[in-house]
């Protein structure tokens, strides 16, 4: 883009956030302005640090997972599961079949249930209101499945280090069919709405644009580096937790643009579903939880848990000294990662692409500040 | 002096009042439609609680509004920030003054009701005779397209005066977007009527439909291309969806009217809906015969005149409103400089070449 000349307009600082429409929670991006083209910005964020790592050290291992869930909250399910598989690693738990499987379905649930929130927000965003309202009324179908099963709709504390909390409710899996039978249907209406849409190609062909190098030296992981061509999923390309037993496609882009990015978060939602109908199909009976000693005392030692959240790699590195309380937990959550971009991706543009950037990033600020 | 008064003072005022407080009425009762049609396409129900399906919805809203506090900010240019609204908002009321809800005689037979009660027979002729009572209208103004237009341009003014007095960020570039839109989006406009008026050769907006009358034809299919034209620059021209960047809540907070509150703020709001309804009057007007009835010629159609004609025209403008209604439901929102593209680099160049075409074949066939 244009440098600034001496001819141009005086810069016009301003700030976007932490209290705006569009910058999902509490993120606050300081612009300077030429106009309306960005020259540069830079991200304040910290607003929500409650220092969820520090206070894992305090807690038994059992008792930090509570506190997981709500970094992420729009992704619970996923978080606890990178969580209990670590721990489970270290302990080395035999998890039973049907916890695994039950794993699997729930966290694809979960991703799905991000994905729409992001395609939500991020039509929003971009002024398509009624894709909004179409995509909470699939999410709120999935949040009543978690409901039905962790007793919770958003903090869901899923998993439990061993397995499960309890069994399928009696229905649930009629109801999971159902949901996953219509759900294609549902997937083709947004598509509908904006795929082909002029003014939603317009809007985000071209915008905020990064080569798969750049994207690997920036650290970016889920779908802002999948969008850039590099096929990199966890679930595919270190397999955690069973999923090596899945088929499924991970989708990549070719522009690593934001209508790509757009188009390989649709089809990782019908990917989840296809992983779904599989555990569907072949969730076994038997246990739902392993042998775990009463208190949970790893032994002394370390362990990486890396899993593919619904935004990208979500890690946890777990440090053990042998009690009762982990003696380090330190989370590697993708969009504090992913947001590092931002200021990379938006230079150049006008105020309006920061707004479709920052949707297409899919920040949960919860996750960012910790 | 009683006619006198009667016809150049009484019955105008009469009619200036049910005029504005119909458009008042029509505007608060947009509001409510709006929500109910979108919670209709959104799978929802939209507001239901305050009387029957919410029908009560837009005066508690109003009266909400009304009794918030009243914000102005310590740095904003108070006399300014105080008349913005105003200067918005009033042009949008004046604008219906020419617009002719029904035909030149649409009144006489009330009047000869009425006028009886107070005045002797022969008076009373002369009143209904002198030709200005009569009319479906506040005023038949000869210019009154020219009208319509230079008062509308005057609505901006107030959206860029508040963006300007609010002295905050978000409302400057609020108000920065929106001058330009609106600016070169009227270009394109002005052209579209301009090849209606070559058309319909008269400036009144009341001989325009009564051309469309004697032509027995609706513009909008001798001027297709103008319509559509005219349609979306309507759109631009009252900060609807797919245009709404001045006010684009996502990137700009509120845009111009970030720093408004309670009534003021309100009163913003009237204005845009008050537009949206001036647009559709007009495209309803130019294009698809006013107060006419379908086919206003065909004899054995006689039956549809049993509906008045004030009701058919609503019944047009309806159409309309539901349609920019639509439009917000289904689109999503233009970047700025693609929106100045459009406006400059597609819609100007195919407005003016509607109008040399139109040029052309009336000059061939006159």
């Amino acid at each position: 883009m244009d440098e600034p000349t001496i001819l141009d307009a005086q810069e016009l600082e301003i700030n976007m956030g932490p209290q705006h429409p569009a910058t999902h929670g509490v993120l606050r991006v300081k612009l300077k302005l030429d106009g309306e083209r960005v020259l540069d910005a830079d991200c304040v964020i910290g607003y929500l640090h409650r220092g969820v790592e520090k206070i894992s050290e305090n807690r038994t291992y059992t008792k930090c997972l509570p506190y997981y869930d709500r970094t992420d909250y729009i992704a619970a399910v996923s978080n606890a599961l990178g969580y209990v598989l670590g721990v489970e690693k270290l302990m080395e738990i035999e998890v039973p079949e049907r916890a695994v499987t039950v794993r699997i379905m729930m966290t694809e649930f979960n991703r799905i249930a991000s994905h729409l929130l992001w395609l939500a927000t991020h039509a929003l965003d971009i002024g398509a209101l009624t894709v909004f309202l179409y995509c909470f009324r699939e999410r709120e179908e999935i949040l009543k499945l978690f409901e039905n099963l962790f007793g919770a709709r958003l903090t869901t504390h899923a998993f439990r280090i061993g397995g499960l909390w309890m069994d399928l409710p009696p229905g649930f899996e009629e109801a999971a069919r159902k949901f996953i039978d219509e759900f294609p249907a549902r997937v083709d209406e947004y598509e509908q709405l904006l795929t082909n849409n002029r003014i939603w190609i317009d809007r985000t062909k071209g915008i905020g644009v990064i080569s798969g190098e750049e994207a690997i030296d920036y650290g970016l992981s889920g779908p802002p580096l999948r969008g850039s061509g590099v096929p990199y999923d966890l679930r595919r390309s270190r397999p955690y937790g069973g999923y090596d037993q899945y088929e499924f496609d991970v989708p990549v882009g070719l522009n690593g643009d934001t209508y790509d990015r757009y188009l390989i978060r649709m089809e990782e939602m019908r990917q989840s579903r296809r992983i779904i109908q599989q555990t569907l199909d072949r969730l076994p009976g038997g246990p739902i939880r392993g042998k775990v000693p009463r208190i949970i005392k790893p032994p002394v030692g370390e362990y990486y848990s890396g899993i593919e959240g619904p935004r990208g790699e979500l890690g946890y590195y777990i440090v053990s000294d042998g009690s009762a309380f982990p003696f380090r937990v330190r989370i590697r959550p993708p969009t504090f990662i992913n947001l590092q971009a931002l200021k990379r991706l938006v230079k150049g543009h006008l105020v309006a692409d920061v707004i479709a950037i920052i949707g297409t990033l899919d920040v949960v600020l919860g996750e960012i500040d910790r | 002096m009683m006619e006198t008064l009667l016809i150049y003072a009484v019955i105008p005022l009469i009619k200036i009042a049910v005029v504005v407080l119909a458009v008042l009425l029509a505007v608060a009762y947009l509001t409510w439609l709006e929500r109910k049609l979108l919670g209709r396409i959104q799978v929802r129900l939209g507001p239901m609680r305050v009387g029957w399906h919410g029908l009560l919805q837009p005066i508690a809203v109003g009266l909400k509004f009304v009794i918030k506090e009243d914000i102005i900010p310590a740095r904003a240019d108070r006399l300014v920030f105080s008349l913005a609204p105003m200067v918005s908002f009033i042009p949008a009321l004046v604008v219906f003054s020419v617009i002719p809800f029904g035909p030149p005689d649409m009144l006489s037979g009330l009047l000869r009701w009425v006028l009886p009660l107070f005045l002797d027979p022969a008076s009373v002729n002369r009143v209904i005779e002198s030709g200005v009572t009569t009319g479906g209208y506040v005023a038949n103004v000869n210019i009154a397209i020219l009208l319509v237009f230079s008062v509308s341009s005057v609505g901006i003014l107030g959206i860029i005066l508040g963006g300007w007095a609010s002295n905050s960020k978000y409302p400057l570039l609020g108000a920065l977007r929106s001058s330009a839109q609106m600016v070169s989006y009227e270009v394109s406009l002005g052209f579209t009527i301009l090849s209606v008026l070559l058309v319909a050769q008269t400036l009144s907006l009341v001989d325009i439909v009564q051309k469309q009358q004697a032509a027995g034809v609706w513009y909008v299919f001798v001027q297709p291309v103008a319509f559509v034209l005219f349609f979306i620059c309507g759109l631009a021209e009252t900060n609807r969806l797919p245009f709404d960047l001045p006010e684009a809540e996502s990137e700009l907070v509120g845009g111009y009217h970030t720093e408004y509150s309670g009534f003021r703020f309100a009163i913003y709001f009237l204005a845009e809906y008050a537009g949206m309804i001036t647009i559709s009057s007009i495209a309803v007007t130019l294009f698809w015969g006013g107060w006419l009835r379908p086919f206003p010629n065909v004899a054995w159609l006689g039956f549809l005149d049993l509906v008045p004609s004030v009701v058919w025209f609503m019944a047009k403008v309806f159409v309309f409103l539901y349609i920019f209604i639509w439009v917000r439901g289904t689109l999503p929102r233009f970047r700025f400089d693609q929106l100045m593209q459009y406006g400059w680099k597609i819609f100007l160049p195919l407005a003016i070449a509607n109008l040399v075409v139109t040029a052309a074949v009336m000059l061939k066939f006159s």
